[in-house]
């Protein structure tokens, strides 16, 4: 049977999961985002945009826009900058390369929840590691996970510590498409070693790689909740609040739905606009010779 | 990378960067570690010893394991990932290969569709997906925890991709000897496509193993938490500051994929880089 009966076979099973799972629901979130829905509800009604014009005027999405973007806007620079940094460090030299590669990359792939309860009681205020450490050169003790000012940069520094191994593995895999001509040339031009040699070869051919880790950084960044869900719910008094965690509260804890829907719509424009750049930047990688 | 090697300052100094962020990255490993190993007073003793003083391994490690049902817990994450790449894998590579291999009419759009779901994160249809499961009863089963990943356009776009570089020889071949569809994608196509499935696979175990906003949302009922869940519950549900237990079993959690790490660091690597092409 090799007609269109097994075509059919072989897709169909793809088909209808990709329509019960992905485009269903997702034209299913963006109707009820224009509907007062709540789960369990007898009935729902047509809202138009009256969900859309009550998130202007609600105070805890406008903090917790506010703090998703400053957290997109520490954590995409600082890993993406110290991911670059090893992966150069780590190529320049092969001595002890596996052992740092491995090390750097451990973090990723750790069960977050666990590593996020790891990072609480190492910035506790009284027994933590940190804090004895800050004790031993006269600073603190500062809790860093209640008090306001800190509690989002806190959060911040535990996704770089996520992330860095990540972009660092990017980055390794765009060194390695440098050709070993480029060096060989700016050393004859007299720029053979250190930062004349990144400014002149490295960067310039990393340059749609860095585009690429950015993107992607970001994307992943806009994605934060298992550390605030586990870590600080939020608090203190939304210090900590960011778009995920208030879309799951909506929905799963106070069950307006509809509301959540706006919220996941504009969570959902945010990473399509991410996404579309880093479509560009895929699309132009796969046709480059 | 190629270029001219350090020399003897560069070399020095390489190292010392590089150690000072090995010991920020492993940092919480190695307390995460010997915190497991401490009795309560030394945890909380106002001077901090990195390596325990006294041992208290044995009651945290028993406390991890009988204050929550945390082998279960870890039965649980495997039963949960391993139905999901197994389904993945049944659902996705015979449509790569038509996509890759086969000619019919809405193959473009069937792609391009593929190529739109990339875009989607899991996290927006998370909550239809919720009011689907509500109305037909499925939360609270191990099959909400599974049914919602069992399409992974990225698996789809992933072997097509590679599906593609496959010789259009093999499968005539394969046709000419009298072979099925079916027999053509699991005898012939899947086996030259080991590396790919073998990344992807790494890439969903991490992925669905670390999993905590799906399960969260689909599963109220104890006994089908996952690993995160577990030891989540076990920080709300014990003393929230019982740390000695806690890491234990942070240990206990993360130790499975640590340990495949070790052996398989380089296909780790690739597997999850793929997310990059993800997010």
């Amino acid at each position: 049977m090799n007609g269109r009966g097994s075509v059919m076979l072989l897709t169909a099973p793809a088909l209808v999961l990709m329509a019960v799972f992905l485009i269903g629901p997702l034209l299913a979130v963006i109707a009820l985002s224009f509907t007062n829905y709540q789960l369990g509800a007898p009935s729902l009604s047509f809202v138009g945009f009256a969900n859309y014009i009550e998130m202007t005027e609600d105070e805890t999405v406008r903090i917790s826009l506010a703090n998703t973007l400053i957290y997109v806007g520490v954590v995409v620079p600082a890993s993406v900058a110290l991911g670059l940094g090893a992966a150069l460090l780590i190529e320049a030299d092969p001595s002890l390369r596996g052992f740092y590669r491995a090390s750097y990359f451990l973090p990723v792939m750790a069960t977050l929840i666990a590593m996020a309860i790891v990072w609480e009681f190492m910035l506790d205020a009284r027994c933590g590691a940190v804090n004895m450490l800050l004790k031993a050169i006269g600073l603190g003790p500062y809790d860093f996970l209640h008090d306001r000012k800190l509690v989002l940069f806190t959060l911040c520094g535990i996704g770089v510590w996520q992330s860095v191994g990540f972009n660092m593995v990017l980055f390794m895999a765009g060194l390695t498409a440098v050709p070993r001509e480029l060096y060989e040339a700016a050393a004859i031009d007299g720029a053979g070693r250190g930062f004349e040699r990144f400014k002149l070869v490295t960067w310039p051919m990393l340059g749609p790689v860095t585009l690429f880790t950015v993107v992607v950084t970001a994307i992943r960044a806009f994605q934060v909740f298992d550390t605030v869900q586990v870590l600080t719910d939020g608090g203190p008094n939304k210090a900590s609040e960011v778009l995920l965690h208030t879309i799951y509260a909506e929905a799963f804890n106070f069950f307006r739905n509809g509301y959540a829907a706006a919220l996941v719509v504009v969570f959902l424009l945010f990473i399509m606009a991410l996404s579309a750049v880093r479509l560009f930047v895929l699309d132009r990688k796969a046709s480059r010779p | 990378m190629s270029g001219p090697r350090l020399g003897p300052i560069g070399r020095v100094l390489r190292h010392l960067v590089l150690m000072t962020g090995t010991v920020a990255m492993l940092g919480p490993f190695v307390v995460m570690l010997m915190t497991s190993f401490k009795p309560k007073d030394e945890i909380f003793a106002p001077t901090f010893h990195l390596l325990p003083q006294r041992w208290g391994g044995t009651e945290n490690y028993a406390t991890a394991l009988t204050q929550v049902p945390l082998l279960h817990f870890l039965l649980n994450g495997a039963i949960v990932t391993a139905a999901i790449f197994l389904l993945q894998v049944l659902v996705n590579v015979p449509a790569a290969y038509a996509l890759a291999k086969r000619r019919f009419r809405g193959r473009d759009t069937m792609f391009a569709t593929v190529l739109v779901c990339l875009l989607i994160p899991y996290q927006v249809v998370a909550l239809p997906i919720y009011i689907l499961f509500f109305s037909t009863g499925i939360l609270n089963t191990y099959a909400s925890l599974v049914l919602p990943f069992t399409i992974s356009v990225f698996g789809i776009f992933l072997m097509r991709q590679f599906f593609l570089g496959v010789p259009d020889d093999l499968i005539d071949a394969a046709r000419i000897d009298g072979m099925s569809e079916y027999r053509i994608v699991w005898g012939v196509m899947a086996p030259t496509a080991m590396p790919a499935l073998v990344a992807f696979g790494i890439f969903s175990l991490v992925a669905h193993w670390n999993d905590y906003f799906w399960p969260l949302i689909a599963v109220a009922r104890e006994e089908l938490y996952t690993p995160p869940m577990g030891i989540a519950f076990l920080k709300l549900n014990g003393e929230g500051t019982a740390y000695g237990p806690l890491m234990a079993a942070a240990t206990i959690v993360i130790t499975p994929l640590v340990l495949a790490f070790l052996v398989a660091q380089r296909r780790f690597i690739e597997g999850i880089t793929f997310t990059g092409l993800k997010g």
